[in-house]
């Protein structure tokens, strides 16, 4: 855990005690078993806002409490602990869209919106099964946006779309022209290809050539503390149940397989949570981000794989159940891991930054 | 708006940088910049020349080299702001630190915390002025792993200890002044019966030999005790509270394979880079190799995440004080990397990467074929990758004993 302030400590501490009592993993299935495209508690999710989450990384002056990406992760991880189904993370990977491009005037309309809670945004970047921001057709003409955008993330519950089109970022409310087709993952949240034909759209005209991608930077690091939650709470989870689980007249926490095991995954973690923190860290300094970025999310997804594998096979058959939650973290995990770059993805953009 | 005691702290962290800077300019001579630390390391004997120990004397002599120590015992007395700002200032500039090695990495932070006062003043300022080598007297030959069956034994003779037996695996023991020790007082109980020691390496009954590695060089040494006389005041702590303070040590010195300079030095030059010179690339300056391109990258982004979680360790322990409970994953996960990263080397580099000597082959090609196997060791001593997850498995993560 990096070195937290006061204030930090206060957030995490505040969002672990919502997380554990109002939103355990049992709130996931109850939102399971409700059916509802949207995927998520309108209530719980108001009251992520008022607590001054969705508006975590915005400016005072528009009605955030600009904590900034390392705070917001700490948030994140929290939610991501106990899978929280919730569009606090597409909203504000939206908003940091609007505040690095936005005009003053977009910023004053959307941002105090997207803080209380009264807009849910999410980004729509990808327009096939993996992430490739150079294969963009979307295209604007006459301020109208025609394209097609693959597997958007809270699609439903949002009412705002920051699309990438080829010349750039574009602001798309949900209305005329835009219409949405459910794609149920195996995570069971909100996602939907979105046909945009012809639909009013607004560009966000700052940030300069490297919008997206610094865009899609911020996406990576926020995904990661989800990614980070998750790989600990079934690290957690994992421990705990081979210290009561006895087979052999043993407990399995005795053997030394198994300890080895639990000690690689642990050497892991470690790395992942070094790599996540460093990589919010970077948007908060402004240094090194994309670099930091796609360390983070290559570290995440390559820990997260394997400890929600190890997680399964370590639970035996009971971890295969559906009434055991474990599985639940193997099948967002493979969502979030396909998210803005699969492990190759990011292998080859760190590569390529680096000069090979 | 910095508050008055920040602002305070910045004053004065200000004029102590502006302190460093003029020691450096009258000090530090142009002829050693960027050059190392022979004094320091495990791999070459003393030899310094005048100029290297006027570099020495000037900064142990301020207690600058071992900056957080207290300066009582010869250290600078400095904070930990302060510290950094002797590393920072000093690495601006190219001079190295000319005070280290096993007295200060490993020695002088367990003596600190478990001498007495005599002891202190006996030990710690030859540290300081980086007068002293010190060897490490842990394995023997039936004691690796299972350290703590090490048979080496002292008898009580009134005054002093007689002590017998053998210790190996003895790093820079050819060139120590001293050995730090671990010895058997007592054969009842494993554990309690073992004491620290410190024994003069040119008492009559040590002996020496260097042993050949792998890698051609000899860096460690098998050391024999026959009937060696070590006085009572050299017992450090209580007989029987060894294993205590032995234990202790280790993290310190596992903090130091793992997080020090020595791993990150060694890392040096990015794989990509190298690689661009043995491999072809392509117009865009990008390995044709697709497959070995995406192993370097692997690699590389692992050992960035192992670096940053060393700088975690560091922030960590000084936040909470002492040693941070993630070194021994430190130690496990740089380790395995360095030798990874050694393999990789050997395939971009082909069979020009295996050579043993030959003027055909570059410096640096043979001096990382010889870090290759040297660091085959790496994973073996300071506890090997299997104690490690011994205990990670039951210290860190509660996992009952399994035997």
């Amino acid at each position: 855990m990096a070195v937290l302030s006061e204030e930090q400590e206060m957030l995490r501490n505040m969002a672990r005690d919502w997380a554990t009592k109002e939103s355990p993993v049992s709130e996931f299935r109850k939102v399971r078993a409700a059916g509802q495209p949207q995927a998520y508690n309108a209530d719980a999710y108001a009251a992520m806002a008022e607590m001054g989450w969705v508006g975590i990384i915005i400016p005072e002056a528009h009605g955030g409490s600009d904590f900034g990406f390392l705070s917001a992760g700490l948030v994140i991880e929290e939610l991501g602990k106990t899978l929280t189904a919730s569009p606090l993370v597409a909203t504000i990977i939206a908003a940091s869209a609007i505040l690095l491009g936005g005009s003053d005037a977009q910023k004053a309309k959307w941002l105090p919106r997207l803080a209380s809670g009264e807009t849910v945004a999410t980004l729509a970047v990808d327009e096939g099964a993996h992430c490739d921001p150079s294969a963009i057709e979307t295209s604007v003409s006459g301020g109208k946006l025609t394209g097609k955008k693959a597997f958007v993330h809270e699609a439903h519950g949002a009412s705002l779309f920051v699309v990438a089109a080829k010349d750039g970022l574009y602001l798309v409310e949900k209305g005329d022209g835009v219409s949405l087709t459910t794609r149920k993952l195996t995570d069971q949240r909100s996602h939907a290809d979105i046909q945009f034909a012809g639909a009013a759209a607004e560009k966000l005209e700052g940030g300069g050539d490297s919008l997206l991608g610094d865009v899609l930077d911020r996406a990576r690091v926020l995904s990661v503390a989800e990614m980070l939650g998750m790989a600990q709470a079934v690290f957690d989870t994992t421990l705990d149940y081979l210290k009561q689980r006895v087979q052999f007249n043993q407990v399995l926490a005795t053997f030394q397989a198994l300890q080895h095991r639990m000690a690689d995954l642990f050497a892991d973690l470690t790395q992942m949570r070094s790599a996540v923190e460093a990589g919010l860290q970077a948007v908060d300094s402004g240094f090194g981000v994309a670099r930091a970025a796609t360390i983070a999310k290559a570290e995440a997804n390559r820990v997260l794989h394997a400890i929600s594998n190890q997680g399964i096979q370590l639970h035996g058959g009971i971890g295969m159940t559906d009434e055991f939650n474990v599985g639940f973290y193997l099948k967002r995990a493979r969502v979030l891991e396909a998210s803005w770059g699969s492990s190759s993805y990011l292998r080859d953009r760190f590569a390529r930054l680096s000069g090979y | 708006m910095p508050t008055q005691l920040e602002s305070d702290v910045q004053t004065s962290e200000d004029a102590f940088r502006t302190e460093v800077r003029q020691f450096l300019a009258t000090n530090f001579p142009d002829e050693l910049k960027g050059t190392g630390n022979m004094m320091a390391g495990l791999d070459g004997p003393t030899d310094e020349n005048p100029v290297q120990k006027k570099w020495r004397e000037a900064v142990g002599g301020r207690g600058w080299g071992t900056p957080t120590w207290p300066k009582e015992y010869g250290g600078g007395g400095l904070t930990k702001g302060q510290a950094r700002i002797i590393e920072h200032e000093f690495a601006k500039v190219g001079a190295y630190n000319p005070i280290g090695g096993m007295g200060v990495m490993m020695f002088g932070p367990t003596l600190l915390e478990y001498g007495d006062e005599r002891q202190k003043l006996e030990h710690i300022p030859p540290i300081c002025r980086g007068e002293i080598r010190w060897c490490q007297g842990y394995s023997e030959p039936n004691a690796g792993s299972d350290l703590a069956n090490l048979q080496t034994f002292a008898v009580d003779k009134g005054d002093h200890y007689l002590i017998n037996g053998q210790k190996t695996w003895t790093s820079g023991g050819q060139w120590a002044d001293k050995c730090f020790a671990i010895v058997r007082t007592d054969r009842s109980d494993k554990h309690k019966g073992i004491s620290f020691m410190l024994i003069d390496m040119d008492a009559p009954g040590v002996e020496v030999r260097p042993i050949t590695m792998i890698s051609g060089t000899s860096p460690f040494c098998e050391t024999f005790f026959t009937d060696v006389k070590v006085p009572k005041e050299n017992l450090v702590g209580k007989e029987g509270q060894g294993w205590t303070i032995g234990k202790r040590l280790l993290q310190h010195e596992r903090t130091n394979i793992s997080g020090g300079g020595r791993l990150a030095g060694m890392m040096g030059q990015s794989l990509g880079d190298i690689a661009k010179k043995y491999c072809e690339t392509g117009g865009d300056g990008a390995l044709v190799n697709k497959v070995l391109r995406d192993k370097i990258a692997d690699l590389e982004i692992r050992w960035n995440s192992f670096l940053l979680t060393a700088r975690r360790a560091v922030e960590e322990s000084k936040a909470q004080g002492g040693v941070s409970e993630i070194s021994s994953v430190l130690k496990k996960v740089g380790t395995k990397l360095a030798q990874d990263r050694s393999e990789l080397l050997i395939e971009i580099r082909g069979f020009q990467g295996l050579g043993w000597e030959g003027d055909e082959f570059g410096n640096d090609e043979l001096e990382d074929v010889r870090g290759w196997l040297f660091g085959k060791a790496a994973t073996i001593y300071g506890g090997s990758t299997e104690v490690q997850n011994n205990i990670i498995a039951k210290r860190v993560l509660g996992m009952l004993d399994h035997q």
